[in-house]
């Protein structure tokens, strides 16, 4: 039986390690090789980068970056932001980039996820989402929006119905991350995840929120979710990987504790 | 040297990253007489089914890999690679290599709880005894990520097993080819360990000496 992974998001900007509160007021928190390499040996189960370098020249940056982790660590490596053509998908992949994450790109011209999938297989197309809580209405009756560009433009489209279309399209695993809920610590919106994992066939990362190993718990438990996404919960070095790790075995829920 | 077989395009350098850092000679290519002076050969596995025997096809791979086979060089198959080597793949309806004998079918989870693509870390038990699974302990765990899984028709070539649902063959062989549908070079350690114990594989099934 599958075990429910624990995910680390580092979010890099020119090459740096960059965490935000709610998408905003990013910090530097350090050398984002080095915490890979830390949180690969300390047995996490694999490892997200999202590319926020705003600059249009970014793609060799990320590209020799990914092959600087893929050198040193031997999990699963995610990565995204600004993948907005299937060569940038190989590239990445060749780099040593295991998933693709497609995001804003894959709003603006859903047939790149059909296109990923095909090169790249759907186990590798991942659609990552940013959802903001908003009032129901015709074209959101779920109330969940899709925002995109980081959380700054929103899109009227209903999350629920583009998580069933984006799989539709060739996505095999879905990110859900809760603006709402992003950077502050009181734990992953477990009614967005367990509503997106009851919606669609394929695995679900719940991302956004997680202050407390108690949060990751709920998530995949209530919630269903299977990942569990964390960033400053381990960046800041308030919690080890391996003590989440060792935490959620003792809740009794089934994680790799051999590494 | 290892030749890692280059087919397709895909992320057959993390297999080449995995040796260097364990300290094995490896070399991607897809130069058939590379692969015949090699010592071993690795066959990652990329794409889909389809698309990958076109490739294997077209570059006289899939002729190249028989022979290695019928010399007896030691072959470590990974991931879709597993699933070419039987006789078809449901995934595109595809006529596959017929190393060994068996189909390729998708998984159809009856509880609907359970995802497909079948992405994670699972256990991973052997059935029976081989070299390459010999350091395996009882908590180690592979990282998978497919929707589809070999079913070789004869319960022998199946070393290992994997549960999703049911219960399937997560590594097969027969003589001097090993085949995981997990892959190693993704797992951690224990991978690492899989793949250093295949670079000192004589292909025999005799436990390991060393």
């Amino acid at each position: 039986m599958l075990s429910k992974r624990l995910i680390a998001c580092l979010d890099v900007r020119r090459g740096r390690l960059v965490k935000g509160v709610n998408f905003a007021n990013i910090q530097d928190v350090g050398e984002p090789v080095e915490k890979a390499e830390l949180y690969y040996q300390d047995g996490l189960d694999e490892l997200v980068f999202y590319d926020i370098t705003a600059s249009g020249d970014k793609h060799p940056i990320l590209l020799q970056f990914v092959e600087e982790v893929a050198e040193r660590i031997f999990i699963p490596l995610s990565v995204g932001g600004g993948v907005s053509s299937v060569s940038d998908a190989t590239d990445l992949r060749l780099a040593g980039a295991e998933k693709i994450n497609l995001n804003t790109q894959a709003v603006l011209n859903p047939p790149l996820i059909t296109q990923c999938a095909k090169a790249i297989g759907s186990q590798s197309t991942v659609l990552s989402i940013d959802v903001r809580r908003t009032v129901r209405s015709p074209e959101i009756p779920s109330g969940y929006e899709i925002v995109i560009e980081g959380g700054r433009r929103p899109t009227n489209l209903d999350a629920l119905m583009w998580v069933e279309q984006g799989v539709q399209l060739g996505a095999g695993e879905i990110v859900v991350n809760s603006i709402d809920a992003d950077g502050a610590g009181n734990g992953y919106d477990l009614e967005l995840t367990k509503t997106i994992v009851d919606r669609v066939p394929v695995p679900v990362i719940a991302s956004g929120g997680a202050g407390k190993p108690e949060h990751l718990a709920e998530v995949l438990k209530v919630a269903g979710a299977d990942a569990a996404l964390v960033a400053s919960m381990v960046h800041f070095g308030t919690y080890r990987t391996s003590e989440l790790k060792h935490y959620l075995h003792q809740q009794g829920l089934k994680v790799r504790i051999s590494w | 040297m290892i030749a890692i077989i280059e087919y397709n395009a895909g992320n057959i350098r993390s297999v080449e990253r995995a040796c260097n850092h364990i300290g094995v000679d490896a070399r991607i290519t897809h130069d058939t007489k590379v692969i015949e002076n090699a010592s071993r050969i690795i066959f990652p596995g990329v794409g889909r089914a389809g698309a990958a025997m076109q490739s294997l096809r077209d570059n006289g791979l899939d002729v190249a890999l028989k022979t290695a086979f019928d010399q007896g060089k030691p072959i470590l198959v990974i991931c879709i690679g597993a699933q070419l080597i039987l006789d078809h793949s449901e995934e595109d309806d595809t006529p596959c290599l017929g190393l060994i004998s068996g189909r390729t079918v998708r998984f159809r989870p009856a509880d609907k709880q359970l995802k497909v693509p079948h992405i994670g870390w699972n256990n991973v038990r052997p059935t029976q005894p081989h070299p390459l699974l010999e350091h395996l302990g009882d908590d180690d765990e592979f990282y998978f990520a497919n929707s589809y899984y070999p079913r070789p028709n004869d319960d022998s070539c199946c070393y290992a097993s994997s549960h999703h649902g049911e219960s399937f063959c997560a590594a097969l062989g027969r003589k001097n080819l090993f085949a995981t549908q997990f892959h190693p070079e993704k797992s951690g350690r224990v991978g690492l360990k899989l793949i250093s114990a295949f670079s000192r594989w004589d292909g025999s099934l005799q436990p390991n000496a060393q």
